[in-house]
C-alpha cells in the first residue's frame, strides 16, 4: 500500500512518455485530465454565452415589450418561455456544473493531489463525451417542430407530462432527455473525482494536508452523486409520462404532481451547494494565497461543510411551500432551512476571518474571491426570507427570489469560475493574464450585475410576479415606474455583456503574448504550483511529489520564504 | 482466504437463502395481513444482509464501503420522510384530492367484484 | 490493456480503486432505485385497490425468478473466489453460468409481461402497473447491462487478464439481486 507507491509510481511512467499526438488523440480523444478540463471549460464558456444570450433576449422582450430584438426579432410568448427555462436549465446544469465541478474538479484534482491523472482517464474522457452530447441535444430542442421546452426549468407537471399543456411535444422530451444525459455524464465524473481524491493522493498527503478546493469539490460531488437517483427515477417517470401514456404525475388519473416537485427538488437543493461548494473553495484558496495567511480554522472549515452537505438533504421542500405540502411538513423544512443558513455564515466568518490582519493582495482573482463572499452574502440573507413559510407564502414566484437566487448562482457561477480561471490562468496556460483589463472586467461585471438584481428586489416586493411575459397585461404591473426599472435592469444586463468583451480580450490576448507565467507566480503552497506551467502530461515529471504539510503553511516564522511548499523537504 | 469464504461457505448461505424465499413465498398464503408483512418484507431484509453481508464481503470490507452505501440509504429515508406526507394522504389541513379519492374508491369497487369471480 | 496512470495503482483508503469506484457506483444506484420505491411504495400506501391489480401479478414466476437471481449470485460469488486464487478459466466458466441465469431472468420476464400485456395489463392501463412495469423494466436493464459487461469480463478472463474485475462486476450483480429482493414482494408477493 502506501509503502509500495514509489516502486509502483516509478514503474508506471516509463510508459508515461511524450510521442507525437495526432489532432484527434490529442484534442478529441485524450484522456488527459488537463485536456478534458479544458474541453469542459471552453464547453461550458460557450454555452455561458448562450445562456446570456437567452437572458438578453427575454430582458430586452420585458423592458420594450413587443420590440424587434436585434440577433432575435420578435420575441414571441412561447419563444419567452423557451428562452426563460433553457436560460436557467443552460447556467445551472451546462455551465455552473461543467465549470466549476468538471472542470475545475478535473484540473485540480490530479495536481493537488499529487499524481498522474484521474484514477480513470477513459471514463473521464467518456464523461465528456455524454455531456458534449447532452449539450447538442437539449440546442437542437430550440430546432425541432413545436419548440423548445418552456414549462421552466423545474419542469413541473402536468404542465411538463403532456403536450397539450406544454405545446412542445418534442421539445419537453428531448428537454429531459438531454438533461439526464448530462446527469450521467457528472456521474461518471463525480465517481472518478472521488475515487481518485481518495484513493490517489501523493505519499503523506493525510486527510487535513488537502487543499480546501479539493474538499469542497468532493464533496460537491458525493452530494451530487446521493441526491441525483431519485430525479434520474422522475425523469424516468416523467418521459414515460410524456410518450406512453403513463399518469406518475397526473392527479386525475392517480398521479400525483406533488411527488415530481418533491424528486425535482430532494435533487435540486443539495444541486445548489452542489455549485456552491467548489466556488467556496476556489475563493478560499485564493483567499489564503492573496492574504499570506493561513485558512482560519481549517478542519472546522471541514466540519462545517460536511454538516452543509448533510443539512442540504434536508430542506428540499421549501421550494414548495405553496405548492400545497403537508403544512407540518413546511414547519419542519423551515426551521432546517433557517438551520443551514448557521454553517454558511460560519463559513463567511472563517474567511472573514483569514483575511484579517493578513498582507493582503488585491489582485484580480483576489477581487473576484472578495466579491464573491459580498455578493452571496446578499444571496444568502434575502434567502432567510424565502425560507420562513410565512414570508414565502408572499414573496413566492416574485421577482424576489428570481433576484435572490441570482444573488447566489451569480457570484457562484460567474464570479467564482472568474476567479478560479484567472487564478489558475498562469498554471493552465502558462502565460499571466492582464492585471489592467481584468480589473477592468472586474467592476465591469459586478456593478452593472448589482444594477440588474437589486432592482428586482424591490420590484418582486411591489408584486411583480416570475413567469410572465408581457406586463402591459397587467394594469397594476404596468406602471411607468415598474416599467422604468425594468428597463433599468435590462440596460444594466447590456452593459454587463458587453463588459465580458473585456475578458474574451484578455483571454485571448495574455494566451498569445501574455507575460511567460514562472511555476509559482502566486507564492502559493499547494502541489500543482510546484509543477512546470503548464503542466506537462503526466503532471509532476520523473518523480511524483512527496507532501510533508499544510497546504496553508505561509508566514511561518523563522522560515526565510514566507510559503512553505507542501512538497518541500523540511 | 480463510474457511469462511470458500464455496462451502456461499453454498451454505445460498441454501439459507433459497429457504428464506421459500418462507417469503409461503408466508402471504395464510392471507394474514401481518404475517405477509412480516414475512415478505421482513425475509427481504434479512436475505438482503445475507447478500450484502457474505456475497458483497461487506462484513470483511473496510467500514468505508458500508459508510458509502448506509450514507446513501439514509438520505432515501430522508427522502421518503419528507414525501410521504404529501403522497400518502387523500386529504389533510384544508387541502384533499379529489381525483385520486374517486380513483381509489372506483378501484376499490372493481376489486370486490373480481374477487368474488375469482374465488 | 491499456496502459495505467500511477493515480490508478494507488489506494490510500486501503480498498482498491476499482472495488472504491464500485460502491460509489452501488451508492448512486440506491438513490435511483430508492427513489423510485420509495415514490412506488408511498402511492402504494395509500392506494388500497392497489391490492386488486398486485392480485393479477404471476408470484410463481416472481418467485422463480428470485431463485434464478440469487443462484446467479451464488455462482458470481464463486466466480469471485476462483478468480482470487488465479484462477482465470473457471471464474470464467461461473461467470458464464452467471450471464445464464442473467438470460433466463430476462426470458422468464419476457413470457411474463407477454402474458399480462395480452390479458390488457399495459404501462399506461394505471398507476400500478406505471410502476410495475418502470420499476421492473429498469431492474431488467440493469440485468441486461450486467450480462454484456460480465461477457466482456470473461473474455479477458480466459487470458488471465485483469481478474480483479471479476470481484467488481459480482458486487455489481449482487446488487441487482438486492434490488430484485426488494422488487419480488413490493410488486408480487404484498396483495
Amino acid at each position: 500500500m502506501a509503502e509500495s507507491v514509489p516502486a509502483a509510481d516509478v514503474h508506471a511512467h516509463d510508459d508515461h512518455g511524450h510521442h507525437e499526438q495526432s489532432f484527434a488523440s490529442k484534442y478529441l480523444f485524450s484522456t488527459d485530465h488537463k485536456m478534458i478540463a479544458m474541453q469542459y471549460m471552453f464547453t461550458g464558456m460557450a454555452m455561458a454565452l448562450i445562456g446570456g444570450f437567452f437572458a438578453y433576449a427575454f430582458r430586452m422582450q420585458l423592458a420594450f415589450p413587443g420590440m424587434d430584438v436585434p440577433f432575435w426579432g420578435q420575441v414571441s410568448a412561447a419563444e419567452y418561455n423557451a428562452l426563460v427555462t433553457n436560460h436557467g436549465t443552460i447556467m445551472i446544469f451546462w455551465v455552473a456544473m461543467p465549470v466549476l465541478i468538471a472542470a475545475f474538479g478535473n484540473y485540480l484534482i490530479p495536481l493537488m493531489c499529487g499524481c498522474d491523472d484521474m484514477v480513470f482517464p477513459r471514463l473521464n474522457r467518456l464523461s465528456y463525451q455524454i455531456f458534449l452530447l447532452s449539450a447538442v441535444v437539449l440546442i437542437a430542442s430550440f430546432f425541432v417542430e413545436g419548440g423548445a421546452f418552456g414549462g421552466a426549468w423545474t419542469a413541473y407537471p402536468p404542465l411538463s407530462a403532456k403536450a397539450e399543456y406544454s405545446l412542445t411535444p418534442l421539445g419537453s422530451t428531448i428537454w429531459v432527455i438531454a438533461v439526464a444525459l448530462e446527469f450521467v455524464a457528472f456521474l461518471l465524473g463525480g465517481i472518478n473525482f472521488v475515487t481518485t481524491a481518495m484513493n490517489s493522493r501523493a505519499e503523506g498527503m493525510g486527510m487535513y494536508d488537502i487543499p480546501v478546493v479539493i474538499w469542497m469539490i468532493v464533496i460537491a460531488s458525493i452530494l451530487f452523486m446521493a441526491s441525483v437517483g431519485p430525479l434520474i427515477a422522475g425523469a424516468v417517470m416523467l418521459v414515460f409520462d410524456q410518450t406512453l401514456g403513463t399518469n406518475f404525475f397526473d392527479p386525475d388519473r392517480g398521479g400525483d404532481p406533488i411527488l415530481w416537485q418533491h424528486l425535482f427538488w430532494f435533487f435540486g437543493h443539495p444541486e445548489v451547494y452542489v455549485v456552491l461548494l467548489p466556488a467556496l473553495g476556489i475563493t478560499a484558496d485564493i483567499m489564503a494565497t492573496f492574504s499570506r495567511k493561513k485558512i482560519f480554522a481549517y478542519k472546522t472549515v471541514l466540519y462545517t461543510t460536511f454538516a452543509t452537505g448533510v443539512l442540504s438533504f434536508m430542506v428540499w421542500a421549501h421550494h414548495q411551500f405553496i405548492a400545497g405540502v403537508d403544512p407540518r411538513m413546511a414547519h419542519v423544512f423551515t426551521i432546517t432551512t433557517l438551520l443551514i443558513s448557521i454553517p454558511i455564515a460560519e463559513l463567511c466568518f472563517v474567511y472573514i476571518a483569514t483575511l484579517y490582519k493578513g498582507s493582503i493582495t488585491l489582485s484580480t482573482p483576489m477581487l473576484w474571491a472578495l466579491a464573491f463572499l459580498g455578493e452571496f452574502l446578499i444571496g444568502g440573507v434575502t434567502g432567510i426570507f424565502l425560507g420562513a413559510s410565512g414570508a414565502d407564502v408572499y414573496f413566492h414566484d416574485t421577482y424576489f427570489v428570481l433576484a435572490h437566487f441570482h444573488y447566489t448562482f451569480f457570484p457562484i457561477a460567474i464570479i467564482g469560475t472568474f476567479a478560479g480561471v484567472t487564478y489558475w490562468f498562469p498554471k493552465m496556460f502558462g502565460r499571466m493574464m492582464n492585471e489592467t483589463l481584468g480589473k477592468i472586467h472586474f467592476w465591469g461585471t459586478v456593478i452593472p450585475f448589482n444594477c440588474i438584481f437589486i432592482p428586482l428586489f424591490f420590484l418582486g416586493m411591489g408584486g411583480q410576479h416570475r413567469r410572465i411575459y408581457n406586463y402591459e397585461n397587467f394594469p397594476e404591473l404596468a406602471g411607468q415606474g415598474m416599467q422604468d426599472i425594468r428597463i433599468f435592469a435590462t440596460v444594466s444586463l447590456l452593459v454587463m455583456l458587453a463588459f465580458q468583451v473585456v475578458f474574451f480580450i484578455n483571454f485571448i490576448m495574455s494566451l498569445r503574448s501574455g507575460k511567460k507565467a514562472p511555476n509559482n507566480p502566486w507564492r502559493a503552497n499547494t502541489l500543482e504550483w510546484q509543477t512546470p506551467s503548464p503542466p506537462p502530461h503526466g503532471n509532476f515529471g520523473s518523480e511524483m511529489p512527496k507532501v510533508y504539510r499544510g497546504p496553508y503553511e505561509y508566514g511561518t516564522p523563522g522560515r526565510e520564504e514566507d510559503f512553505w511548499p507542501q512538497n518541500a523537504p523540511s | 482466504m480463510s474457511d469462511d469464504h470458500g464455496p462451502a461457505h456461499y453454498i451454505r448461505i445460498w441454501a439459507v437463502l433459497v429457504a428464506l424465499l421459500v418462507v417469503s413465498v409461503v408466508g402471504p398464503m395464510f392471507e394474514i395481513r401481518v404475517l405477509t408483512l412480516v414475512t415478505a418484507f421482513g425475509i427481504a431484509v434479512v436475505k438482503a444482509y445475507m447478500v450484502a453481508a457474505n456475497f458483497m464481503h461487506l462484513k470483511t470490507e473496510k467500514p468505508l464501503a458500508v459508510y458509502i452505501l448506509a450514507t446513501c440509504l439514509i438520505f432515501m429515508f430522508l427522502f421518503f420522510a419528507g414525501t410521504s406526507p404529501d403522497v400518502m394522504r387523500t386529504e389533510g389541513n384544508n387541502w384533499e384530492k379529489p381525483g385520486l379519492k374517486a380513483i381509489i374508491a372506483a378501484g376499490l369497487e372493481e376489486g370486490v367484484g373480481m374477487h368474488e369471480g375469482q374465488h | 490493456m491499456a496502459m495505467r496512470p500511477i493515480a490508478t495503482t494507488r489506494q490510500v483508503t486501503g480498498i482498491p480503486t476499482g472495488r472504491l469506484a464500485t460502491w460509489w457506483v452501488i451508492g448512486s444506484e440506491i438513490v435511483i432505485f430508492g427513489g423510485l420505491l420509495g415514490s412506488y411504495l408511498m402511492h402504494r400506501l395509500v392506494n388500497m385497490q392497489w391490492a386488486n391489480y398486485a392480485a393479477h401479478t404471476n408470484t410463481w414466476a416472481g418467485a422463480f425468478n428470485t431463485l434464478v437471481l440469487l443462484t446467479s449470485s451464488l455462482s458470481a460469488v464463486l466466480a469471485h473466489h476462483a478468480a482470487s486464487h488465479g484462477d482465470g478459466k473457471k471464474a470464467a466458466r461461473y461467470l458464464w453460468m452467471t450471464m445464464g441465469g442473467g438470460a433466463l431472468f430476462v426470458a422468464v420476464k419476457a413470457v411474463e409481461w407477454t402474458h399480462e400485456i395480452q390479458l390488457g395489463y399495459t404501462i399506461s392501463s394505471n398507476a400500478f402497473w406505471a410502476f410495475y412495469y418502470t420499476a421492473a423494466g429498469l431492474h431488467a436493464l440493469h440485468v441486461i447491462a450486467g450480462v454484456i459487461i460480465m461477457g466482456i469480463i470473461s473474455v479477458a478472463c480466459l487470458k488471465n487478464e485483469d481478474l480483479h474485475r471479476v470481484e467488481l462486476i459480482g458486487n455489481y450483480w449482487h446488487f441487482v439481486d438486492l434490488v430484485w429482493i426488494f422488487l419480488f414482494p413490493l410488486l408480487y408477493i404484498a396483495k
